[in-house]
């Protein structure tokens, strides 16, 4: 079977299950909601304030969300061992990581679309004129959030102490995607509202360099 | 039973030892399991005989020596995966899918031709048609056992390999398991059955007791078919 049908087949298989529970969205929508809510309230910040401090918030908030997603993305093939069966299926090893990146981007996409708005609202920062180019930005960072984080996800799920050795992995390796969303994000909300070219490059280099990592190492990522 | 396996493939395990960092599962297991064969392992907790049978399902590589899958020699792993069905300890299913979603799920996954006509076809054999459209969080350990069965069974394979089956199920669902065994054997499958209990081990051909991570008794020539009859 090829990849992409394979990995699309794990993908529907993640969306359903989803949709069943909404263990992961519920998860990342309440986590980003306190804190959209807790740091508006504690800092009541002017709108100059808000341009300044919300590039960070806005990457932090999303970044811790998915990782509290993440961890959760592997444990639940180990409850009734379903990762076993999935590598017994004669698939590429690499689809099974692809399909789970795919579903992850997609949940935080998902919650990305409710909550920028609500940063805006919150914050008083009109994102009118900038909407769509920071959504590629924020889309561009999650996919590089999605796939390590798959990764880690996958490599700590069977670990002791898996809820803190996930994000002590992820986060550091993630300091690239972090710090080229934030100042892309303070230069689309400053002044001369600017995409700027080298933190996309730098951004789209990231994913394009874990996504083929994953896929090289795919069989060691997977195994027992 | 209309289950009617491709091929019946045997296993080879050549001086095959496994290390859990210094923990030692199995140390230099020879043992050729030939093509049709009920075959049952023996052995106390701990023995290895979990290990010898996810080596035997392609999901544990040996530390040292190595596992041939006889039959499917020329065979790229991805075919021999094909025809390798394991009910493990746990059910290998989604608790949050229905039956039927789970096993549409993996008869795609395994690019069946007709996957919702197998389904239909492994529902009736494992006698969960009416509970199809339940999640299998819903069901007993006998209904989850017999889903699980009912997954290892979708593509027909040749190598069937049981851990523990009989673990927590009924009198029932345990007459159901001895009958769906002899059944699969007499289809033509090869079988090989982990367990503690020695009235399924009966009714294999053949018995291998391991202890220690090391094959200590083998009760030798491979009996062609059942050695008793089973009710029902």
């Amino acid at each position: 079977m090829n990849l992409a049908r394979s990995a699309g087949l794990v993908f529907g298989k993640e969306l359903r299950i989803e949709l069943r529970t909404h263990d992961l969205t519920h998860t990342v929508l309440f986590f980003v909601l306190m804190v959209a809510g807790l740091f508006s309230f504690a800092f009541d910040p002017s709108s100059t304030e808000s341009r300044v401090i919300l590039p960070g918030l806005i990457w932090i908030a999303f970044f811790f969300a998915g990782t509290l997603m993440l961890q959760l993305c592997f444990v639940r093939e180990q409850v009734n061992d379903t990762l076993a069966a999935l590598r017994l299926a004669p698939i590429d090893p690499f689809a099974i990581l692809l399909g789970k990146i795919l579903a992850n981007f997609g949940f935080l996409a998902v919650t990305e679309i409710v909550f920028v708005p609500v940063f805006s609202l919150f914050y008083n920062v009109s994102l009118g004129g900038v909407l769509g180019r920071l959504m590629l930005l924020l889309f561009l960072g999650t996919f590089g959030l999605a796939v390590p984080g798959t990764v880690f996800s996958a490599m700590t799920a069977q670990a002791r102490m898996r809820e803190l050795l996930l994000p002590l992995l992820l986060l550091p390796v993630l300091a690239p995607v972090l710090i080229a969303g934030v100042e892309a994000t303070a230069a689309l909300l400053g002044p001369g509202h600017a995409l700027e070219r080298e933190w996309v490059v730098m951004l789209a280099g990231f994913d394009l360099i874990f996504l083929t990592a994953t896929w090289l190492l795919a069989g060691f990522l997977v195994e027992e | 039973m209309t289950f009617a396996p491709t091929s019946s493939l045997g296993v080879a395990f050549e001086r095959v030892e496994k290390r859990y960092g210094g923990l030692m599962a199995l140390r230099r297991v020879t043992l050729t399991i030939g093509s049709g064969e009920f075959v049952a392992l023996l052995g106390p907790n701990g023995s290895g005989k979990t290990t010898l049978l996810r080596m035997a399902a392609l999901l544990l590589q040996p530390s040292a020596g190595r596992v041939r899958h006889l039959g499917a020699e020329n065979l790229a792993p991805e075919a021999v995966r094909s025809q390798i069905g394991l009910v493990a300890h746990k059910a290998l299913v989604y608790d949050e899918l229905t039956a039927r979603e789970n096993l549409s799920f993996f008869a795609r996954l395994y690019g069946l031709a007709s996957p919702a006509e197998s389904v239909e076809r492994v529902l009736g054999e494992v006698g969960l048609a009416d509970r199809a459209e339940d999640a299998a969080v819903t069901f007993s350990r006998g209904m989850r056992q017999r889903l699980a069965i009912a997954r290892a069974l979708i593509t027909e394979p040749g190598l069937l390999l049981f851990d523990e089956p009989a673990t927590g199920l009924d009198r029932e669902g345990r007459q159901w398991l001895d009958r769906t065994l002899v059944g699969l054997h007499r289809a033509g499958a090869t079988l090989i059955v982990s367990t503690h209990d020695e009235s399924l081990a009966a009714l294999a051909g053949r018995s291998i007791w391991l202890r220690a991570g090391r094959l200590v008794r083998d009760s030798g020539a491979p009996a062609p078919l059942l050695v008793r009859e089973v009710p029902g």
